[in-house]
């Protein structure tokens, strides 16, 4: 439940505001049920923090990602030709996102067409706030919980960002433990490239099946994510080996929102 | 005199034929589109110090890093010795450079144990292939050409290093008959109490070292002419390779200038081209000539290590991807086209195959583009740019993408998301419990 009000950049022009950071929200943010929850909590956090964000609302188009992964270039230009229109016309300047298929599709790939901000990953962001005294955590809720990281390919090896979310684990009073092959070496959760919204190949395992085993061999309490359709692939893979007792798979800006106390 | 004349003639004919081959390969690089990677010169050469020279990506697997580091180190500097190998060639003199006096000494001396780190590591990399039975060493890809290639390489070096050795322990045996002493020998000093006992006469022994002298350089020579055919070309390529390597996100994926024309012609009708507009004939790579020409050097400079293959999501979840055949199949190919210009006097004749011949569509669409594979190769090679550009082909051309997929382009189209889901429904997330 969101206790205030989260306004589109529309009405904030309407209403002569100008927003700090504009927050995209992605089609998995938007429409995913599970996803919600990470975006709910990504926007209890810019709230707390007292920054002013809007979102685009109905404006938003997905980023194309899908499409240009999945060599449809037309559609994916399409796409991103459009969202870069809306964006230019409400002169945005900073935009976090919590999906990193959004965030390296418009910090890396929208430039070329005519559309240049500076783009945050949430766990970038929060890790500032944090960092900055903006926003606090009661120590407590996760104390002595053990907590393994899965890296996103499209934050991660994509883009470098390995440390951002760590950093905000660490600051959780938690026991932080890596998987054997995490980092620049951590392994796909089987979602990228399209691969999301068709059926896998003729094989001997589902590819998150094979990665949800490395998060369960580190006998870790939560595995903690940072992209939405991570999210869904290890949550499934935990389902498929029966270990939904056992391991919770959150979002880094679930478990913040958490111990905020929000 | 004659042996001279024979160097002479045995190397000119070496060389003539390795750069001829060379310029094929070179002429084959460049059938690929252009690309500008003349950019950031400071970058690139850094790039190129760090991971071809300094071989920093190898290190991610420690025991194969120090192997292959030795034999490294070996051919870079036994180059040296083969630098004296061809003066003494010419000249007709004894180990020329012993005048630089004891460093000479003492770098024969190092060249030994090099040669004989270089002959452990070759072994050793037999056994990982053949014994141990690595996992990467194992795929299909490998069977035929590609496992006789690696094996042929390995047992070169040995043979070479091997032929040094004795070189030298029979140069110290006539050292000794004739009271001079000229280098150290710290490894072929083993060797020659094996020779001893014969009792061989000083000339039969100058016979002998001839005959180890010349079966290195004619070994180096054929090994030389051998490499333009062979994966172990990596030993040329993987530093220009380096140098223009990709300095930009590897979450990047090249922007298609031809498809941005197009699309803003569609989105606006007002639009107008521009008199010299020319309308794209085809998009995406249907055949290795679409491929840019860095594509095209990272076919050549791939050594099949496997690296890639072993850290590809897919491939080790039973799929039949693997990134190491995109990168085979795509020098296969050029090679293939390449031969056919040759043999139709300059210019292609088509032949009914493209890349696509090579690669299924069951590879193409397994690809999770999570750069596992371009970060493992030591030499950033890039197989997924190739993956993607021929799922353009298949997709923009072709229209045969998987039907689940052609689903999520239709519902891109009308509701802006992937899933069927309304647009007017995107912010009802804030409106929920």
């Amino acid at each position: 439940m969101i206790e205030f009000k989260v306004k589109t950049i529309a009405e904030m022009t309407a209403a002569g505001e100008e927003a700090d950071i504009l927050f995209w929200v992605g089609c998995a943010g938007s429409f995913d049920e599970r996803a919600q929850k990470i975006t709910k909590a990504v926007a209890k956090i810019l709230h707390a923090a007292n920054i002013k964000f809007a979102i685009l609302g109905t404006e938003e188009a997905c980023t194309g990602d899908p499409a240009k992964r999945a060599g449809n270039e037309f559609l994916y230009q399409m796409l991103a030709m459009q969202n870069i229109t809306t964006l230019n016309a409400y002169n945005i300047k900073k935009i976090v996102t919590a999906c990193p298929h959004c965030f390296n599709t418009i910090k890396n790939e929208y430039p070329e067409l005519g559309g240049s901000y500076e783009v945050l990953h949430h766990t970038t962001l929060i890790n500032q706030l944090l960092n900055e005294g903006k926003i606090a955590i009661k120590g407590g809720a996760f104390k002595g919980k053990r907590i393994t990281y899965h890296d996103s390919c499209y934050l991660g090896r994509a883009n470098n960002i390995f440390e951002a979310p760590r950093s905000v684990i660490e600051k959780l009073d938690v026991e932080l433990v890596e998987m054997t092959r995490s980092k620049a070496n951590g392994l796909c959760c089987g979602a990228g490239g399209a691969q999301m919204f068709k059926d896998a190949e003729k094989g001997t395992k589902e590819v998150n099946n094979e990665r949800i085993e490395d998060a369960l061999e580190t006998k870790s309490d939560i595995v903690a994510a940072a992209c939405p359709f991570c999210m869904t692939m290890l949550r499934d893979g935990v389902k498929h080996h029966n270990k939904e007792q056992e391991v919770q798979v959150f979002d880094v800006a679930e478990l913040i929102m958490t111990a905020m106390d929000l | 005199m004659i042996e001279q004349i024979l160097f002479l003639l045995i190397s000119s004919v070496a060389i003539f034929f390795f750069v001829k081959n060379i310029g094929k390969i070179r002429r084959n690089i460049l059938l690929g589109k252009d690309i500008d990677l003349s950019d950031n010169k400071a970058e690139r050469w850094k790039t190129m110090l760090k991971v071809a020279f300094g071989q920093t990506k190898m290190a991610a697997r420690p025991v194969p890093f120090v192997l292959h580091f030795i034999v490294y180190a070996g051919f870079i500097l036994i180059n040296i010795e083969v630098l004296e190998i061809f003066i003494d060639g010419i000249f007709g003199t004894h180990r020329a450079l012993s005048l630089f006096g004891p460093i000479y000494n003492l770098a024969i001396g190092f060249f030994e144990i090099l040669a004989f780190g270089v002959l452990i590591s070759c072994i050793i990399f037999l056994c990982r292939r053949y014994v141990v039975k690595l996992k990467r060493f194992q795929s299909l890809e490998l069977k035929g050409f590609a496992n006789q290639d690696a094996t042929t390489i390995l047992f070169i070096e040995i043979i070479l290093m091997a032929a040094l050795l004795k070189m030298n322990a029979f140069d110290q045996m006539i050292q000794a008959e004739e009271g001079t002493h000229i280098g150290s020998f710290p490894i072929s000093q083993f060797i020659v109490p094996l020779y001893e006992s014969f009792h061989f006469s000083i000339a039969t022994l100058i016979v002998f070292e001839r005959m180890c002298w010349w079966f290195h350089i004619i070994g180096i020579f054929l090994f030389m002419n051998y490499l333009p055919f062979s994966k172990h070309f990596h030993v040329i390529l993987a530093f220009p390779n380096t140098y223009y390597s990709n300095l930009k996100a590897k979450g990047n994926l090249n922007n298609m200038a031809s498809v941005t024309q197009e699309v803003k012609l569609m989105l606006d009708p007002r639009t107008q081209a521009s008199e010299a507009y020319e309308a794209p004939t085809s998009f995406g790579v249907k055949d290795v000539t679409d491929l840019t020409w860095k594509n095209l050097m990272d076919a050549y400079s791939c050594t099949e290590c496997g690296r890639c293959t072993s850290s590809c999501p897919q491939n080790f979840t039973g799929k039949l991807l693997s990134p190491r055949k995109i990168m085979m199949d795509t020098r296969d190919r050029l090679e293939e086209v390449g031969k056919n210009i040759d043999a139709n006097k300059g210019t292609f004749v088509d032949d009914a195959k493209n890349l696509h011949s090579y690669v299924s569509e069951e590879e193409l669409w397994a690809c999770n583009t999570c750069n596992a594979c371009v970060e493992a190769c030591p030499i950033n090679i890039n197989p997924m740019e190739i993956i993607v550009e021929m799922r353009r082909y298949k997709v923009m051309e072709q229209s045969s993408a998987p039907s689940s997929l052609n689903n999520m382009f239709s519902n891109l189209e009308n509701n802006q998301a992937p899933w069927q889901f309304s647009p007017m429904d995107r912010a009802n997330w804030t409106q929920e419990a």
